[in-house]
């Protein structure tokens, strides 16, 4: 028999009491996971959104649409190319990539594709004003910046977006989509006509399930030779910072670019992100709500089952208990409400969360084991803390309680 | 001599009244004694037996037990000193009850960190010396009182203690079961253990060596038994 022993017979001598504030801290603990976990789900949602749709700016010729754009309608206007130096040079913050493009249905063997004009990462580079990042092909995040990262989306952080940034690109190759490809049998290092001229295939796309799989791309300047525009572009991809975007970016190149149209293609998700946002102030509000019953909880089963046990506390002093051995008593029995209602709870909350989840924020939603770690934090401090008081009144019970006759 | 009390008073506080539950008393015993302590409820029996037992700090005056001076000791000390030489049986036996007979008797050996194996045999040794052996594994509340007692009289000497202080170990008990816990005592005494007993009843205290008498907290007088039994006033 050891300390151990004797905290687990008491403990389970009163099961119901020990059944209620368990309950407390277990409620407590799955409210926080399975919030939190809902959360962080919608959040990843958001960025795969955002990951998917490529760049959240788009600026487009005035009378274009969204639809044009994806449909690479030339006919809903142009824009000049030096709108990109513009925009560089402007000092305005908060863009982290700029890729110009221009696009054009294209016949080839009776089917209909789109070739893209881009510019590769070397010409990017090879301009004065461009300091880091990457010219993304899709116009995905590459690395956002710094400030990115402190707001409320997690771009970056641990999800890697697709690298599929074109370094280098000549002017007689193209890059395929996956889909036109095959449409057109056609493999790295094989040969394509495109409007009398001959290009080589430098290398075939993965699929990306999106309307990239059925593009060729090819050299901006190219491109615009092909089609005889000149000096003309169709779009501007921007990868803006998502604080800069609500804190008026969007203006900002609208002033700058009179003849274009700026739309942020986030404005789809960002009722998404505003629900974000209120879930999590929801949470803390309503974790502090939890930390408060459930501590209130705790510290009432613990104070009370002090007072019960007044009389054995003071006869295991009498038989030579010191106070260290009764702290422990009661410490060591929180630590075990603790841990129990932190990986209890943790395991709940996370099962409502992934099972509720869908019907809630319509997102699949995957555990975070990472919360784990918080879930016993919370728990355990929670039990602790609420022990502290009582179990320090107890240790200095006077033994001479065991001399009443109650 | 092995236990004694040099001019102790204790006072209890409350709501800033302050009662003199002993006043300035001076007690000495020898090795092997067997001591009765009387006198009317409320006269500081439970109080003295406290203080002597190193539980209940004096405001002024010593106890000394084998020559140390208890309440110059720090209280985690003094818990050390009381584990490993004094034992206490009590009125209403304070048995834990979650735990069974031999998990109760195994308690202060488990304060010592005695290995499981160890307090099992001696558990079972003891439950058996006080005739509990097939009683072990009973919680207190499927016992009766005598034999609670007894478990209990068997964990007070889970750490052969020299010193065995009681507070009223018949008093809740029927004549009979009474008289069987002041036999086990009466053995105790015989092995040699200096035993100090706080009692109403008279024929407990008729088997004491030495009887005082406590009235107001103070010793009223000092008997031996066998010359003069001591009066009880009908209470
Ligand atoms: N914890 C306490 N707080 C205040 N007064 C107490 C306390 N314990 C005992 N007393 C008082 O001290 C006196 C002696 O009590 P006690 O030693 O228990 O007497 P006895 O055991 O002889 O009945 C009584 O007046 C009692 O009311
Ligand atoms: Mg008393």
């Amino acid at each position: 028999m050891n300390l151990l022993f004797t905290i687990r017979k008491e403990m389970f001598e009163r099961k119901q009491q020990l059944l209620t504030s368990f309950l407390t801290i277990l409620l407590g603990i799955t409210a926080i996971v399975s919030i939190n976990t809902i959360t962080h789900s919608s959040q990843t949602a958001v960025k795969q959104e955002l990951e998917r749709l490529g760049a959240n700016v788009l600026i487009l010729p005035r009378d274009a649409t969204v639809q044009s754009y994806y449909a690479a309608d030339l006919e809903s206007g142009e824009l000049p190319e030096s709108y990109v130096n513009q925009l560089s040079n402007s000092g305005i913050h908060g863009m982290d990539n700029l890729s110009p493009k221009l696009s054009a249905s294209m016949n080839i063997q009776g089917q209909s594709f789109i070739l893209t004009g881009i510019l590769p990462k070397n010409e990017m580079r090879s301009k004065v004003f461009w300091q880091g990042g990457g010219t993304n092909l899709f116009g995905a995040t590459e690395q956002p910046s710094q400030e990115c990262l402190t707001v409320d989306l997690p771009l970056g952080g641990s999800a890697k977006p697709k690298q599929r940034i074109i370094d280098d690109l000549e002017k007689d190759q193209v890059f395929i989509g996956n889909e036109a490809a095959s449409i057109l049998n056609l493999s790295q290092g094989s040969t394509l006509e495109l409007k009398g001229q001959t290009f080589t295939v430098a290398s075939v796309l993965p699929s990306s399930g999106t309307v990239d799989d059925t593009r060729i791309f090819a050299h901006l300047h190219k491109v615009q030779e092909l089609l005889n525009k000149p000096g003309t572009i169709n779009v501007i991809e921007v990868v803006g910072c998502c604080q800069k975007i609500f804190e008026g970016l969007v203006p900002k190149i609208n002033a700058l670019l009179p003849l274009a149209k700026v739309m942020t293609i986030g404005h789809v998700v960002k009722t998404q992100i505003r629900t974000n946002q209120m879930m999590e102030k929801t949470s803390w509000a309503f974790i502090s709500l939890i930390i408060l019953v459930g501590g209130s909880g705790i510290a009432n089963y613990m104070y009370s089952n002090v007072n019960e046990r007044k009389k054995e506390i003071g006869t295991l002093m009498a038989l030579g208990a010191g106070s260290g051995f009764i702290l422990k008593l009661f410490f060591i029995k929180a630590l075990f409400l603790g841990l129990a209602g932190g990986v209890g709870g943790y395991i709940t909350g996370t099962a409502l969360a992934v099972f509720l989840g869908p019907y809630i924020a319509n997102i699949p939603v995957t555990p975070l084991p990472s919360l784990m770690g918080l879930a016993l934090l919370i728990s355990v401090g929670i039990a602790l803390l609420a022990t502290f008081l009582p179990a320090r009144r107890a240790a200095k019970v006077d033994p001479c309680i065991a001399f009443k006759e109650i | 001599m092995i236990l004694s009390m040099i001019d102790a008073t204790v006072e209890y506080r409350l709501n800033n009244q302050s009662v003199k539950a002993l006043d300035d008393v001076t007690l000495a015993m020898e090795s092997g004694e067997f001591l009765a302590v009387v006198g009317p409820s409320g006269s500081g029996k439970s109080t003295l037996l406290q203080a002597l037992g190193g539980m209940l700090s004096p405001i002024s005056g010593e106890v000394f037990i084998d020559g140390t001076s208890l309440y110059d000791l720090s209280c985690d000390k003094r818990a050390e000193f009381r584990r490993l030489r004094l034992g206490f049986v009590f009125q209403t036996f304070n048995l834990i009850g979650y735990l069974t007979a031999q998990q109760n008797v195994q308690v202060p050996m488990m304060l010592n960190g005695d290995s499981t194996d160890d307090q099992l045999k001696r558990s079972e040794y003891l439950l058996e010396k006080v005739g509990l052996a097939d009683r072990m594994l009973h919680k207190p509340a499927e016992l009766s009182s005598g034999q609670q007692q007894r478990v209990a009289l068997a964990r007070t000497l889970a750490n052969d203690p020299h010193i065995i202080f009681a507070d009223e170990p018949t008093g809740a008990l029927d004549p009979e079961t009474g008289l069987q816990v002041m036999s086990f005592l009466n053995d105790l005494n015989q092995e040699g253990r200096t035993i100090v007993m706080v009692t109403h009843d008279p024929k407990a205290a008729a088997m004491a060596s030495r009887c005082i008498r406590l009235v107001n907290g103070k010793i009223e007088s000092l008997n031996q038994t066998q010359a003069n039994p001591v009066k009880f006033p009908a209470e």
